[in-house]
């Protein structure tokens, strides 16, 4: 019954990106509040699965990497409703909802909905540990997503080559000083979801611990790059798409290898 | 009752034949010599049009007539093609005209203020009645609708108007942003002058003629800067207009805000390969004019999505008042003002 939310949740997310679709192929896009309405009616599903599965499990849902993986979605989507107004709500969305389609449709197409044979028990501080570093992925999503619509659009002013989005873009100082705040947040979130580990009662497996610090200090690099003025706003929109990329391999690392030692 | 409408336009005649009309001529003295019971008339500098309403039919010759009547140039030497537009035709063409499917740059903003004048100035004058005052309040309502929800508006179609809109691309607001305006041309004063209009409060003149900087500076409300010193201000600044056969100005990249640079000097005052720089957009005579022919293109694409939305008012404000509206069979008509009904008209 739960995965049925999901399909449903998807299909919302997936309605989003082919109605950007159409319209970018006709030339004719226009931020209308469509994409915002798919992708929040996408979140309430969402939000309802997570809610079902968390009852059924007797904990927050973030027992395998189906769990983790649609986890993340949700945090991406909520993280874009809270952020996205402020900044032409309906064209971040047309570039959130691919993320999700994607993370949702492949954790909804692999085999990796398994469940524990015995019940987890509840365990608060390894709870609130996964959940706020999921929350902090999140962040840094948006910030990897609001920097290809940098990259797009700089892009675009650079060879003098104008599409019908570039009109409906963000201008790339309001984007820059969005991603420059989403990594501000998820770093703060991510040094918690860090610390909190330390709490878990759970013996710290080195290599993870070892990536998530190197994530930790990728993020730091690219804040204090910024911060001194080493880096150029189109690199450190370019280093928010590495940064995830690397934070989504550590994510997919973690849940593996806890997977595989039976570790919630 | 009879809905049409009568004109000429930049698709027929040109504009030395366009101005020969309607001199003089004016809603109220088309109701009172063509016998309509409603009339208005658009003049702009794109078109001369006469839309009006009557009880019976009325030639195009007699309102060509009255449109003319005021020119002291001997009328023998005009033949122009009026276009005649009736009942649904009408109704269309009104609606294409106040969107701007219908102007010489497709989605023009101008037209629609234009045409709300002549309705008022129709209105206050007693020349339209129910009949044109539906008509044309629904052209308003269509006209808005389609810069609503297509992009026929979208983007700059003028050498000042891309720089403007593409430095708000850059930097959103631009009340913070400082500019220097390097060399006092023409062009550089239309540019300057655009970007006040949308916000800009710091700006800076040099040239090297003093008094055509000075001027200039008055002018547009800004500071003046000696020649000598404007390589200095190149740190600051968030736009640099340069129009003078200068030195290329020596920048280093840009790592900590933009730098939109609009050179529309010829020969070129920035070296191209300066667009290559972090954070530095360089747009010079020929790039501007790109994207201005860029956004015309992307208006034009436009236009079906525009058409869509008019024929759906068409329809449905045709059934609206279909029942005081009787559509002449004949729908559309190029008519000819011939010499010999002029000679007549004068005799």
């Amino acid at each position: 019954m739960d995965r049925y939310l999901l399909v449903v949740s998807t299909v919302c997310f997936l309605a989003a990106v082919v109605h950007t679709a159409i319209e970018l192929r006709a030339g004719v896009f226009r931020p209308m509040r469509f994409n915002f309405f798919a992708v929040a009616l996408g979140f309430i599903f969402q939000t309802a699965f997570l809610s079902m599965r968390g009852h059924e499990l007797g904990r927050c849902p973030l027992t395998n990497l189906f769990e983790v993986f649609i986890f993340l979605a949700w945090s991406v989507a909520a993280i874009y409703i809270l952020v996205g107004p402020a900044y032409r709500l309906s064209l971040m969305g047309a570039f959130t909802a691919p993320l999700v389609v994607l993370l949702q449709g492949f954790a909804l197409l692999a085999p990796i909905d398994i469940r524990h044979p015995v019940r987890v028990p509840s365990n608060p501080w390894l709870e609130f540990h996964a959940s706020i570093s999921l929350v902090a992925y999140g962040a840094f999503a948006l910030a990897c997503i609001a920097g290809v619509m940098y990259l797009v659009q700089e892009r675009q002013l650079k060879t003098h080559h104008l599409h019908s989005i570039f009109y409906h873009l963000p201008p790339l100082t309001d984007l820059f000083a969005a991603i420059t705040r989403l990594l501000w947040w998820g770093f703060a979130l991510y040094t918690l979801g860090i610390v909190s580990g330390f709490f878990t009662g759970h013996p710290l497996p080195r290599v993870q611990v070892g990536a998530a610090l190197g994530v930790w200090l990728l993020y730091a690099a690219i804040l204090q790059g910024r911060h001194l003025r080493w880096l150029a706003p189109k690199r450190v929109a370019a280093l928010c798409i590495i940064g995830f990329s690397a934070a989504l391999t550590l994510l997919w690392g973690i849940t593996f290898t806890a997977q595989m030692h039976s570790l919630p | 009752m009879n809905l049409f409408c009568i004109g000429l336009s930049h698709h027929t005649v040109n504009v030395a034949t366009r101005e020969q009309f309607a001199r003089g001529a004016t809603a109220e003295s088309i109701v009172r010599e063509a016998g309509c019971t409603e009339a208005l008339l658009l003049s702009t500098c794109n078109r001369v049009e006469v839309y009006a309403v009557s009880k019976s039919r009325i030639s195009t010759d007699e309102i060509a007539r009255c449109l003319l009547r005021k020119i002291d140039t001997d009328p023998h030497d005009y033949a122009p093609p009026f276009y005649r537009y009736e009942a649904e035709r009408c109704v269309q063409h009104l609606f294409r005209v106040a969107s701007a499917l219908d102007s010489m740059v497709v989605g023009e903003s101008e037209i629609l203020g234009q045409a709300k004048k002549a309705y008022e100035s129709a209105r206050t004058s007693g020349a339209v009645g129910p009949y044109l005052h539906r008509l044309f309040q629904r052209a308003f309502r269509v006209a808005k609708q389609v810069r609503t929800h297509t992009d026929i508006a979208r983007g700059a179609v003028s050498v000042g108007s891309v720089a403007v809109d593409l430095a708000q691309r850059i930097f959103g607001k631009l009340s913070c942003c400082k500019v220097l305006v390097l060399g006092a041309g023409e062009t550089s004063e239309r540019t300057a002058r655009a970007l006040i209009s949308r916000g800009v409060s710091d700006l800076r003149v040099s040239n090297r003629s003093t008094d055509r900087a000075v001027e200039l500076a008055q002018t547009v409300g800004g500071g003046f800067v000696a020649f000598h010193e404007w390589p200095a201000q190149c740190r600051e600044i968030d736009i640099l207009i340069t129009s003078t056969a200068s030195e290329t100005p020596l920048l280093r990249e840009r790592l900590d805000r933009p730098l939109f640079i609009i050179d529309i000097a010829v020969p070129r005052d920035v070296d191209p390969g300066v667009n290559d720089m972090e954070g530095v957009y360089l747009y010079d005579i020929d790039s501007l004019q790109s994207v201005a022919e860029q956004s015309l293109a992307l208006r034009r694409q436009q236009v079906a999505a525009a058409e869509v939305i008019i024929a759906e008012h068409v329809t449905d404000f045709v059934d609206s008042i279909s029942r005081g509206l009787h559509p002449a069979p004949q729908t559309v008509e190029h008519a000819s003002l011939g010499k010999n009904s002029l000679r007549a008209s004068e005799l």
